[in-house]
């Protein structure tokens, strides 16, 4: 049990992260916007996503299996780790990276290490999906936006009854979003034990879960860990940064991708389409949060483009491309690792086991000729039979090493761009500095000239006011004198009697008069 | 999920109580200074009473409705902007009932040759006030039609700017026999009065904005 454990937690880890990032996708705006509470969207989540599993996961995890039946515990454990490494790694390198992306480059990894036939009509039709899925996810947002613009138009709801039915709508459309995620997406994180795994049936009344269900049930229960434990972080984040949306558009772009998500995983809508003499729906794990930047493309296309982002789409192409080339590559070489490390079987083909087993026979037959000196003629069949399974494996570690130049390259180019980008940004905010630093020096350089310019006004001031002081004391101490003048005459006046006498001190004294300031 | 319908019943409820208390605080101020200018003076004191009531029930209602918003996050990204609507109403019955108390404490001594106009000015600062209150309930229902409702508001709002104007100007041109104090005190009054459609245009721009925000 404990084994079994052990083998399925690069699966759970997978499940846990899917978890932890894309319920973001369903009610990162419901939570971020602070309509629904983190913990209702959290048992509803929880709840549907493991119901979704268990009752409709079957679908999408037939056509991985078509992809690459990965026959041992061993390979499987490998094949899930790689692509939950290869979607941490990716992450940390701000890269677009998608769960289904992964899943199938790492499948693609075993096959070409396992010498498998990869089935290139389920490759096209995987592929086809990946690109599909975010073109439907927009034509259908584009039309449920426009849907509920009228209805809102033509029922006169009042504010606050309009914003219990808009969180009514994302508790339920919440809900069919995490069933539809877990059917379309347990594939990725369980998908690849189903084959190596076999539990005997369980009957609960009158259902009865078969071993799939019941992986597909702990692998839900390892998604609904993520969304417990891990999502509310994520959640607050999308919503409020990465979907600047309405109420009416987070609603429209969630029911969006749950209906797409539903699309891609429902077996009986499928036979439903074939009874009617339509094609078959390709039932693939798609990337939940490119449906969802297709979704928003949607509505933004139909307000006009102008706010679109059109790198986001760039980046999505380069996902398609660099998260399955990396799983697979990741995949390769952990298969390599696991097998010759630990020896442990990573479900080899019935030629390439032989091709081991013919490998160890050569080295005895080379043994043997050195010793008896003839060549035996089954021996040289063999020996022919091993150089083609040699040669098949040298053309696929070409391959590998080539995969691995390219990614490298590619890796090696966007830590270059992100560098670029930094040193750029960087020396704006030195240059910007600096600038700051010397406008700041001469403005200060400018205050000293005008404290310098100020205190030689203030000095002239100061003089001018004393040289005022003074005028005006003087003035007055001149006419403290002619007043002391002026009663010195009319006193003498008075003394004198002789009449010339009186009238040359009258005359001095009227010009005294006229020299005194007025009273 | 009953509980949650319960609870924005109850605010759909308290919203339309809140307005129309704060519609009736608007009559009861026009009443009011009538009963002033008339020289009224019992019917005067009665409804200085009603004012100072139905402002204490506009105010705990505001409180509540600000509180249920909040508590049960109802129109969580909106809850601010309904928040500061609901202020910019309640500011309309305190004005109303500020300008009241002015009257009843200032005693203002009102010529004859004013009485009709004092009397102009409060119907016209009241109607404004009046215009606005249809103008809320709407956009709680349809936002789009808002702007169209504001119009009245605006050329109530004017008018009552200029009958404010023309009385300022009869004090200070016209009346000789008034002293300068007198004539400032009357000033103030018109100013008073002239308040109650200012709060009104406040809150119609705030509508008139609002309702874009919302149809976005």
């Amino acid at each position: 049990m404990i084994t079994l454990l052990f083998f399925l937690s690069s699966g759970l880890f997978l499940g846990w992260s899917l978890g932890a990032n894309d319920a973001a996708n369903i009610f990162g705006t419901a939570v971020g916007s602070r309509m629904v509470k983190f913990k209702q969207a959290a048992l509803i989540g929880s709840i549907f996503v493991i119901l979704g599993a268990v009752i409709q996961g079957a679908g999408a995890n037939a056509t991985l299996g078509k992809l690459g039946s990965v026959s041992t515990l061993a390979a499987a454990f490998t094949v899930a780790l790689s692509a939950a490494a290869t979607v941490y790694w990716m992450t940390r390198l701000k890269l677009p990276v998608s769960t289904s992306q992964a899943i199938v480059g790492a499948i693609i990894g075993w096959n070409l290490y396992t010498n498998n036939q990869t089935d290139l009509h389920t490759l096209t039709k995987i592929v086809t999906t990946w690109i599909s899925g975010p073109v439907l996810g927009g034509i259908f947002a584009a039309l449920l936006y426009l849907l509920t613009q009228k209805i809102l138009k033509r029922v006169r709801f009042h504010l606050f009854y309009r914003d219990l039915s808009i969180r009514l709508g994302l508790i339920i459309i919440g809900g069919f979003g995490a069933y539809s995620l877990g059917a379309n997406n347990i594939a990725n994180v369980m998908g690849v034990f189903t084959t190596a795994v076999q539990f005997p049936d369980i009957h609960i009344g009158f259902i009865t879960l078969s071993s799939t269900q019941q992986l597909f049930a702990i692998g839900g229960f390892a998604i609904a860990i993520g969304i417990i434990t891990y999502s509310k972080r994520v959640m607050e984040t999308v919503g409020n940064t990465l979907m600047p949306l309405t109420s009416e558009a987070a609603l429209v772009v969630v029911l969006s991708q749950a209906i797409v998500l539903f699309i891609f995983s429902s077996q009986s809508l499928s036979n439903a389409l074939v009874s009617i003499g339509l094609p078959p729906i390709p039932l693939v794990p798609v990337s939940s949060s490119q449906i969802v930047i297709g979704s928003i493309i949607g509505i933004g296309l139909l307000k006009g483009g102008k706010q679109i982002k059109y790198k986001v789409l760039g980046q999505i192409s380069v996902g398609w491309v660099a998260t399955p080339v990396m799983a697979g590559i990741v995949a390769f070489f952990m298969l390599f690792f696991i097998h010759n490390v630990f020896k442990q079987n990573v479900g080899f083909t019935s030629d390439a086991q032989r091709g081991q087993v013919t490998h160890q026979s050569v080295s005895d037959s080379v043994n043997h000729i050195e010793k008896v000196g003839s060549f035996p003629k089954n021996k040289l069949e063999q020996s022919e039979q091993n150089s083609s399974v040699q040669s098949s494996f040298s053309y696929g570690w070409m391959i590998s090493l080539l995969l691995v130049v390219v990614l490298i390259g590619v890796v090696y180019y966007f830590r270059m761009r992100e560098k670029r980008q930094k040193a750029l940004g960087k020396e704006k905010v030195d240059e910007l500095e600096n600038f700051i630093a010397l406008k700041a020096k001469s403005l200060e350089q400018e205050m000293e000239s005008y404290k310098a310019e100020q205190q030689t006004l203030d000095k002239e001031l100061k003089y001018r006011q004393n040289e005022m002081v003074n005028m005006a004391m003087n003035i007055i101490r001149k006419y403290e004198i002619v007043g002391q003048i002026k009663e010195d005459i009319n006193r003498i006046k008075k003394e004198i009697h002789d009449a010339e006498a009186r009238q040359a001190l009258n005359k001095v004294a009227s010009r005294f008069s006229f020299s005194v300031m007025p009273e | 999920m009953s509980i949650l319908f319960r609870n924005v019943k109850e605010l759909v409820l308290e919203v339309d109580e809140f307005l129309s208390t704060v519609e009736q605080g608007v009559l009861i101020f026009k009443q009011g200074v009538y009963n002033y200018l008339d020289k009224e003076e019992e019917t005067f004191v009665e409804n200085i009473k009603n004012i100072e009531r139905l402002e204490a029930v506009a105010d705990k209602l505001q409180r509540k409705i600000d509180r249920e918003l909040y508590l049960h996050s109802i129109l969580p990204q909106h809850a601010s902007d309904i928040e500061e609507m609901v202020d910019k109403v309640d500011e309309i019955i305190d004005a109303a009932k500020e300008s009241l108390y002015e009257f009843d404490v200032e005693i203002p001594y009102i010529p004859e040759v004013l009485v009709n106009d004092y009397k102009r000015l409060v119907d016209v600062s009241v109607e404004a006030a009046a215009a606005v209150f249809p103008a809320v309930t709407t956009f709680f229902r349809e936002p789009t039609k808002v702007k169209g409702m504001l119009t009245k508001v605006y050329f109530y709002e004017k008018e009552s700017d200029r009958l404010s104007r023309s009385i300022k100007r009869k004090l200070f041109h016209d009346m000789d026999d008034l002293k300068l104090s007198q004539k400032i005190h009357l000033r103030y009054f018109a100013l008073h009065i002239e308040t109650i459609s200012d709060k009104a245009e406040l809150l119609a721009d705030f509508l008139s904005i609002n309702a874009l925000k919302f149809n976005l």
